[in-house]
Formats: C-alpha cells, sequence, structure tokens
C-alpha cells in the first residue's frame, strides 16, 4: 500500500436494521490535516468514520484510498496505516508496555521502543510497567494514542477521544495530536462534540444531520461565516433533532 | 424394585410441588409436566433399549447413539439461540466429542461394541457433551455482547477476528469445562456419581464399580474438552464478517 494521499466517499450510504444511518456521502479527506467532524449526537459520525479503516463496509457506494477501492486492499494492513481511538480507551488488561506492543506483537515485530511512544504521548518512561488499572482516564486515552502509533499509522481517526476527559487533561491531548500532525505529519479525521474544540484544532470542518454530509469547509469560513442556514443553526446550538433515520 | 414401590416413591415429587405451593413459585404445573415426561420418556426408551439390545445389531445402535446425538444438540442449541448455524456447530461438537472418546475406549478394550456397553457409554458421554457446549456457547455470546468496546479496538490494531477474540474464546472453553473438572475433584467424597452407584445397587462389588467410574471420569474429561473446544472454534467465526468485522444483528 502506497503512502496515503486522499480518502474519498462517494455515494456511500449504510443501513442498519433498516434504518439509514448514512445517505449518499461525498466527500474526499486529503492527507496531513485535521478533519473535524461535527453533529448532533446520532447523526453518523461514528459511523462514517468506521467505514475508512472498515470496521464496517458501506451498503452502497465505496470508499476509496488514493483512487483505489479499499477493498482492494488486505483489511489487516489497512487497519495498521488507518489507526483509530474511540470515545473511551479500551486498554487490554496487563502493564503499558503490554498495550503498546499490542499492534507490532501482531505482525511478529518483537523490538519495539516503547519508551519512545511513552515520549511521544509525553508521558514518563517510568510509565511502562505501570498497571493500566492504575491510570488516570486522560493517561489512559494517552496510552491507547502511543499504542495506535506503535502501528505507525499514516491517519488516525478519532471518535470523541476527549469527551470523557476533564478541561486539562482534553487540552493535554488537543496539543499532543496537534504537535503529532507536525511532527510526524499524520492525518487526523476527529470527531467532536465540542464546536470550540474543533475551531482550535480543525483545518477543515464537515457538518453531518441526520446522516447526510450537510456541509464543509476551512474551519474558520464554516464558523465564522457559515454560508447554510442548517450549519448556522447548528453553531447556534438552535438545530432540533438531527439524528439519522 | 416392584411396580407399587416405585409408584410410592413417586410421592416424593409431591414435597416440591407442596414447595412450590407454598413459596409461591408457580412452577407446579412443571414439575407436573416434567414428571409426566420422564416417566412416558423413559419407559418409551426403556422398551427401545430392551429392543435393540435383544436385536444387538451395529446399525441400530448407531442410530440410537446419533438420535441421542441430535437431540443433545438441539437441546443445548438453545443456549445460543441467535447465533446461525449454532445447531449444526454444536451437533457437530457433541459427535466430534463423543466419535473420538467411544474409539478411543473401544480401541483400548476398555468398552465392547455391543449395544448393552455402548449405549449407556454413550449416552454419558453425550449428556455431559450437551450440558458444558451449552455453557460455552452461552458464555460466547455474552462475552461477545459485552466486549464489543474491546473486539472493535483489536481490530482497529490490526488484529484478525481471531487474535481480537482470543481471550473470550478461552473464557468460554474454561465456562463449559470447568464443571466437569470441578466435578472430577470431589468425585466419590462428595457424590457418588450414577454409575458407580448403578453399579453398587446392581449388586457389583464396588471395588470393580470405582474401576469402571475412573474409567468414566477420564472419558468424560476428554469428551468434554473435545466438544467445547469444537464449538467454541466453530462458532465464534458466526460473529464476524470474512473481513474481521463484527456482524451486526448477531446477539
Amino acid at each position: 500500500m502506497d503512502k496515503i494521499n486522499s480518502i474519498k466517499m462517494e455515494r456511500v450510504s449504510f443501513k442498519s436494521g433498516g434504518e439509514d444511518i448514512l445517505k449518499n456521502i461525498n466527500v474526499e479527506f486529503e492527507a496531513g490535516y485535521i478533519h473535524t467532524l461535527i453533529g448532533p449526537s446520532g447523526a453518523g459520525k461514528s459511523t462514517l468514520i468506521k467505514l475508512i479503516n472498515r470496521l464496517i463496509d458501506p451498503t452502497e457506494g465505496r470508499v476509496l484510498i488514493n483512487g483505489i477501492d479499499i477493498n482492494n486492499f488486505d483489511v489487516i494492513n489497512l487497519r495498521r496505516k488507518i489507526g483509530m481511538v474511540f470515545q473511551q480507551a479500551h486498554l487490554f488488561d496487563g502493564t503499558v508496555s503490554d498495550n503498546i506492543k499490542y499492534g507490532p506483537l501482531l505482525m511478529g515485530e518483537k523490538n519495539i521502543d516503547v519508551k519512545y511512544y511513552l515520549n511521544i504521548v509525553g508521558l514518563e518512561e517510568s510509565f511502562q510497567n505501570k498497571n493500566v488499572s492504575n491510570l488516570s482516564g486522560g493517561e489512559q486515552q494517552r496510552i491507547s494514542i502511543a499504542r495506535t502509533l506503535a502501528n505507525r499509522p499514516e491517519v488516525i481517526l478519532l471518535d470523541e477521544p476527549t469527551s470523557a476527559l476533564d478541561p486539562t487533561s482534553t487540552q493535554l491531548i488537543e496539543e499532543l495530536i496537534l504537535q503529532l500532525k507536525n511532527k510526524l505529519n499524520l492525518t487526523f479525521i476527529w470527531i467532536t462534540h465540542n464546536m470550540e474544540q474543533a475551531k482550535r484544532v480543525g483545518d477543515f470542518t464537515y457538518l453531518v444531520v441526520g446522516g447526510e454530509l450537510v456541509d464543509c469547509g476551512r474551519t474558520g469560513e464554516l464558523f465564522e461565516n457559515p454560508r447554510k442556514e442548517i450549519t448556522r443553526l447548528f453553531i447556534d446550538g438552535k438545530l432540533t433533532g438531527g439524528k439519522s433515520k | 424394585m416392584n411396580a407399587i414401590s416405585l409408584t410410592l416413591a413417586s410421592s416424593l415429587v409431591l414435597i416440591s410441588i407442596f414447595i412450590s405451593y407454598y413459596q409461591n413459585l408457580s412452577i407446579e404445573r412443571e414439575i407436573v409436566v416434567g414428571t409426566i415426561r420422564a416417566v412416558i420418556q423413559l419407559t418409551i426408551v426403556g422398551y427401545i433399549l430392551h429392543y435393540i439390545f435383544a436385536a444387538n445389531n451395529f446399525f441400530f445402535t448407531l442410530t440410537m447413539v446419533t438420535v441421542m446425538i441430535i437431540v443433545a444438540g438441539n437441546n443445548a442449541a438453545k443456549r445460543g439461540r441467535g447465533i446461525p448455524g449454532v445447531f449444526y456447530y454444536i451437533t457437530v461438537s457433541i459427535a466430534v466429542g463423543t466419535a473420538i472418546t467411544l474409539a478411543i475406549l473401544i480401541l483400548f478394550g476398555t468398552v465392547h461394541f455391543r449395544p448393552q456397553e455402548v449405549i449407556p457409554v454413550a449416552g454419558m458421554i453425550i449428556g455431559n457433551s450437551m450440558i458444558s457446549s451449552g455453557l460455552t456457547v452461552s458464555r460466547l455470546k455474552d462475552e461477545m455482547k459485552n466486549r464489543t468496546l474491546e473486539i472493535q479496538t483489536a481490530l482497529a490494531l490490526g488484529a484478525s477476528a481471531r487474535q481480537a477474540v482470543q481471550k473470550i474464546l478461552k473464557i468460554s472453553l474454561k465456562t463449559g469445562m470447568m464443571p466437569t473438572i470441578d466435578g472430577m475433584k470431589t468425585l466419590g467424597i462428595v457424590q457418588l456419581p450414577g454409575m458407580m452407584t448403578g453399579l453398587i445397587l446392581g449388586g457389583v462389588d464396588p471395588i470393580n464399580a470405582v474401576k469402571y467410574q475412573i474409567m468414566v471420569t477420564f472419558m468424560l474429561a476428554s469428551t468434554v474438552a473435545i466438544s467445547c473446544f469444537c464449538v467454541t472454534f466453530l462458532t465464534y467465526k458466526e460473529f464476524f464478517t470474512p473481513y474481521h468485522q463484527l456482524k451486526a444483528g448477531v446477539k
């Protein structure tokens, strides 16, 4: 698989249990940026990013990487190139080190520099032997990011990684992601409910409402000068409903 | 035991009906239905076995064992309701466990291929396989449901479906096997098992009865392990697509 330059969705729809979760999504995420997805709860944002690492497949349409249908890539390799961090960091039983080594060990890599990854996420080396049950929420989320980084991904999907964290931990994660983008030239597709957060971190922002991508653009323009009424209503907190049906 | 003694013994059921009534459990009807079914089923089986033992026919014996496996599979599959193909997987697992264990016992001359020996021994094997396989799929189903985030996390890190559920498979396998292992630890102390009790009641010397029971214990340990292993590894795949994705709707 070549270096990922773009991820594109063409006429993508997703149905589950007879319900339309996503409807006719057409979008392109360019590499090297932070793309934030905003929208009401249940709008289909999490479903949308799970299509990118093939945790699910669309019922219609296709997802392309560098113009090639995603189904042409080996799914395991794809998930290593496109990592994902969930809202609730699930750490596997054991130590921090066990968790960071998880992905590489699956591929038979044995020499994993755990300290390097701890350093990247701003944690001390002494963390490597700590049991994961003794970590705070913010530390767990940083370990979960370090674990994803250990697979050396090019793109990271973030499904509301700070929604369960306190303001200090949230700020630390935001700073970390901005550093990673610049330092490692990574691409992030970041779901957030926090519009201030989207403004702070997003290069581009996408508004998903009722399973449809209703607006997108450069973050500053989208928030300061919304072209569409629905975007203005959402920003002003006046949009009611918006769940996918 | 004559018919009158047996009829009088049936009054013991009244105790359970009384407790149900006294404690307002509302299971009196089920106790009555269960009792009547047990009497009818056992009587029919008694006559069938009487005929099969007299016929001493390979085909009849095999048919009887096959029927027992299918009935056991059907019963255990209820615990895995919602999993596609669960009846098939459990039945195959019980059949494999039964076939391997019976073949070893016959090969080593511990049991002879006569209906009088094969059918009761197969009954014990199949009964235990049925319970352990049912426990295994039931636990597998629960764990898959409760550990969705853990599985998704592992898959997102590049684990295959098999790697993502490694821990769940172990837990399910252990759940199916542990009752038999625990039973082995207290055998003879807490309970005198069915076969040994039967032989002693039938007038066999307790030392000889113990020999048979030891054989049964080894046999059950093997068959339960085989059945649980097969059912775990056959069934977990039903929760995933060929692309290592958790299937929606398998509950």
